[in-house]
C-alpha cells in the first residue's frame, strides 16, 4: 500500500498545499517543515505553471510570485529530495501537463521517486487522458490522484476504480480559492464513489475555516486547504511561517476526533 | 487514443469540472451535424445573414506587378463583422441556442471573434460575454465599444501577459464556475476535442467555396492556398477541402514579430515545441521547464503561442507548410495591397499577403495562387498608424 493511502484510516486527515518557490525556495522549505510539525498528514507542493486555469486569483499570484522569484521543477526536486531526509510526511507534487511532459514524462517520475515525491495531481488531465501519464507514474511507483467534482455524476465511478491515494473531491463549480459557503453537493458524488471502491476521499476547493473543514470533513476521510494557507503566505512572506503553522494546527484541531 | 486526436495531437486535457460540459457539446453536435433542419437554417444564415457565398476576386494589378503567378483573393473580409468568425460563431451559437443554453462566453484577440460572437449572441436572443486581454483592449478600443453596442459585456483580463492566451484562460475559468446555462464559444481550432473539430466544420465552408470558384473561372484547382495562422481558424478553413488535393500546396504564414531569432515572436511551428495547453496536446512557444512563453505580435489576433492540433499533424506529415512573416513584412504587405487593389486587409491576413508576395515570383503566369484574406483591416488602421510613427487625432 502507498504511503498516501497508509495515511488515511486512523484519524480524519488533513492535506495543506503551498505553491512551490513562493516567495522563494528557502521559505518553502522551513513552510514545508512547520507545516508538517502542526500535524498535516499530507503536503501537496505547487510546482508553478505559467497559466494554471484551474486556480483562481490567490495561487494565480503565488505561481506567478514563484515563477519570478526563478523556481523551477529541477530546484523543488532538490528541495524535496532534501527535505526527505527528515520529513516522513507523505507529499505529493502538483502542477499542469505541460510542465510535466516538457521535463519528460519519465524523466520526471524517476526523479520524483528518488526525491521522495509520493503522488501527482494534474488537474488539467482527467479520467479521459489518464493514460498520458498512468503508465510511467506506476512504473515509478508514484500515485497518480484522481480528481471528482460535483458533475462528475455517472463518470465517478469509472474515476474511482483506477483512483490512487486518495480521491480528490471538488467541494464545488469554479477554482480554486476561499469560499463563503459551501454546499454537501460533493456529498451525493462521494456515495456513488462507495458503492464501487474504498479509495480514500479527500474534499478541497473553497475550504478555509476551521468550522467549514468541520463540515466538510464530515462527508469525507480528510480535507484539503490551500488558498488560505497561500493567502497567509502573500501576506506574510518570508514571515509566513508562524502564522501558517497556527493556522495548519487549528484545522487539525478542527477536525480530530470526528472520525 | 482518446477522442478527437489528429495524429498525436489533440485529446480533451481540461479540468475534470469541465468534462461534462464538453461532453455534452460532443453530444449535441454529433446529433445537430446530422440534422438536416440545424443545416438548412445554418445555410440560411451563410447566405442571408453573412453574405456568403464570399467573393473569390482576381488581384489582376497585383499578378501584373508581382509578374508571377496569378492571384485570387478569397474575400472573407466582406462577410458580415468583416471577418472568417462569422462563418464559425453562427453555427456554434445556434448549436449553443439548439442545446437550450442561453448565455455565451467567449475569448477574444484583436477582437474580431468577440464582435462575430456578441453579433450572432444579438440576433439569436443570447446573454454575451466577452473575454479580452487588457492590452488588446488598448490596441483595439473600437472593437471593445462595437461589443458594447451589439450588447455584449467585455471583460479586460488582467493576468498573466494580458493577451489571447490569458483570456483564453480566464473563459475557461468562467465557464467552470457557470456551466448549467453557459456555451463557449471557442473562437479558433483548439481547446479539447471536440472544439477543433467543430470550428474547422463551420469554417471548411471557406475552402469548399474557392473550389468552386476557381473551377468556374480557371478549370483547374489552384497551386497554393494561403493563409494566415494564429490558432489557424481561417487557415484551416481554406485547406481542408484541398487535403486530398496533393498538387494543392498549402503554406501557413505565422507571426514572427521581430524576427523568429528574437523571444518577440508567436511563430509557433518556427520555434515552438510539442506540449499540453489549453485543453490539447499541440506545438508551443514554451521554455525548458514548459513555462508558457509571452509570444509578441503586432497582431492581436496572431499573438498566441499554440496552433491547432490539426495544422500540427498536417506540418508533421508535410501536407501543409509553415512560414514565420515579420510585423514588417505584414505591414509592408499591408499597405501594398491596399495601394495596389484598393483593399485594405486585416494585419493578420497581411502576413499571408506578405508571403504570396515573395511566392508568387517565383512561380510561373499559369500558376495559380489563392489568398485567404480573412478579414478587413479598419480595425487595424490606427494601430498600423502608430507603428508608423504617425499621430492620429479624432
Amino acid at each position: 500500500m502507498s504511503r498516501i493511502k497508509n495515511t488515511f484510516g486512523k484519524d480524519k486527515v488533513l492535506i495543506a498545499f503551498v505553491t512551490g518557490g513562493d516567495p522563494n525556495i528557502e521559505t518553502t522549505k522551513r513552510l514545508i517543515r512547520a507545516i508538517s510539525a502542526a500535524g498535516a498528514d499530507i503536503i501537496e507542493i505547487g510546482i508553478p505553471f505559467s497559466d494554471p486555469i484551474a486556480e483562481g486569483p490567490v495561487i494565480q499570484a503565488a505561481s506567478a510570485r514563484a515563477l519570478a522569484a526563478g523556481c523551477t521543477t529541477d530546484k523543488l526536486l532538490d528541495m524535496v529530495a532534501e527535505l526527505r531526509k527528515d520529513i516522513k510526511t507523505s507529499l505529493l507534487f502538483m502542477t499542469y501537463a505541460n510542465p510535466v511532459f516538457a521535463y519528460g514524462k519519465e524523466g520526471f517520475m524517476k526523479r520524483c521517486a528518488e526525491c521522495g515525491i509520493d503522488g501527482l495531481i494534474i488537474p488539467d488531465t482527467p479520467y479521459e487522458e489518464r493514460d498520458e501519464f498512468a503508465g510511467v507514474c506506476s512504473l515509478y511507483s508514484i500515485d497518480l490522484i484522481s480528481m471528482v467534482t460535483p458533475t462528475s455524476a455517472d463518470r465517478a465511478k469509472e474515476i474511482a476504480k483506477v483512483g490512487q491515494g486518495f480521491l480528490y473531491c471538488v467541494s464545488s463549480l469554479g477554482v480554486t480559492g476561499v469560499r463563503d459557503k459551501l454546499t454537501s453537493e460533493i456529498a451525493n458524488v462521494i456515495k456513488v464513489v462507495r458503492e464501487v471502491s474504498d479509495i480514500p476521499c479527500a474534499i478541497g476547493f473553497g475550504i478555509s475555516t476551521p468550522e467549514q473543514a468541520k463540515q466538510m470533513v464530515h462527508y469525507a476521510d480528510g480535507v484539503i486547504v490551500g488558498s488560505a494557507i497561500v493567502k497567509l503566505i502573500a501576506e506574510h512572506g518570508v514571515n509566513s511561517i508562524e502564522p501558517v503553522a497556527a493556522y495548519v494546527s487549528e484545522i487539525k484541531k478542527a477536525i480530530r476526533g470526528t472520525l | 487514443m482518446t477522442k478527437g486526436r489528429f495524429g498525436i495531437h489533440g485529446g480533451q486535457y481540461i479540468p475534470e469540472t469541465l468534462m461534462n460540459a464538453v461532453i455534452e457539446v460532443e453530444k449535441a453536435y454529433e446529433f445537430y451535424s446530422k440534422d438536416e433542419s440545424f443545416l438548412k437554417e445554418l445555410d440560411y444564415l451563410y447566405k442571408n445573414y453573412a453574405g456568403r457565398p464570399s467573393l473569390l476576386y482576381y488581384a489582376e494589378k497585383m499578378t501584373r506587378d508581382l509578374g508571377g503567378a496569378k492571384i485570387y483573393l478569397k474575400r472573407e473580409d466582406l462577410n458580415h463583422t468583416g471577418s472568417h468568425k462569422i462563418n464559425n460563431v453562427l453555427g456554434q451559437v445556434l448549436l449553443a441556442k439548439k442545446m437550450g443554453k442561453t448565455r455565451v462566453i467567449a475569448e477574444t484577440g484583436a477582437g474580431q471573434h468577440g464582435v462575430a460572437t456578441a453579433t450572432a449572441a444579438a440576433l439569436m436572443d443570447m446573454e454575451c460575454e466577452v473575454f479580452m486581454g487588457k492590452e488588446d483592449t488598448e490596441r483595439q478600443v473600437l472593437n471593445v465599444y462595437r461589443m458594447n453596442l451589439l450588447g455584449a459585456k467585455v471583460h479586460p483580463v488582467t493576468s498573466g501577459t494580458q493577451t489571447l492566451k490569458d483570456a483564453v484562460n480566464e473563459t475557461m475559468r468562467e465557464w467552470v464556475t457557470r456551466i448549467a446555462d453557459t456555451y463557449y464559444v471557442l473562437g479558433s481550432v483548439m481547446g479539447p476535442h471536440p472544439f477543433p473539430t467543430i470550428v474547422r466544420d463551420f469554417q471548411k465552408v471557406i475552402g469548399e467555396e474557392i473550389k468552386a470558384q476557381l473551377l468556374k473561372a480557371e478549370g483547374k484547382l489552384p497551386d497554393a492556398v494561403l493563409a494566415c495562422v494564429g490558432g489557424g481558424s481561417n487557415a484551416i478553413g481554406a485547406f481542408y477541402e484541398f487535403i486530398g488535393d496533393k498538387s494543392v500546396r498549402l503554406i501557413g504564414c505565422e507571426a514572427a514579430g521581430r524576427g523568429v531569432d528574437t523571444a518577440e515572436t508567436a511563430a509557433t511551428i518556427a520555434t515552438g515545441k510539442v506540449g499540453i495547453f489549453h485543453g490539447m496536446k499541440s506545438l508551443f512557444c514554451q521554455d525548458d521547464f514548459g513555462q508558457i512563453a509571452p509570444v509578441y505580435s503586432l497582431s492581436a489576433g496572431l499573438d498566441y503561442p499554440g496552433i491547432g492540433p490539426e495544422h500540427a499533424m498536417l506540418w508533421e506529415k508535410g501536407r501543409a507548410e509553415y512560414v514565420p512573416v515579420t510585423d514588417d513584412e505584414a505591414v509592408a504587405a499591408f499597405e501594398y495591397l491596399s495601394r495596389t487593389e484598393g483593399i485594405i486587409p486585416a494585419i493578420e491576413s497581411a502576413h499571408a499577403v506578405a508571403h504570396a508576395m515573395t511566392l508568387a515570383k517565383e512561380m510561373t503566369s499559369d500558376k495559380l495562387i489563392v489568398i485567404n484574406i480573412s478579414g478587413r483591416g479598419d480595425k487595424d488602421v490606427a494601430a498600423i498608424a502608430r507603428y508608423k510613427g504617425v499621430e492620429l487625432y479624432e
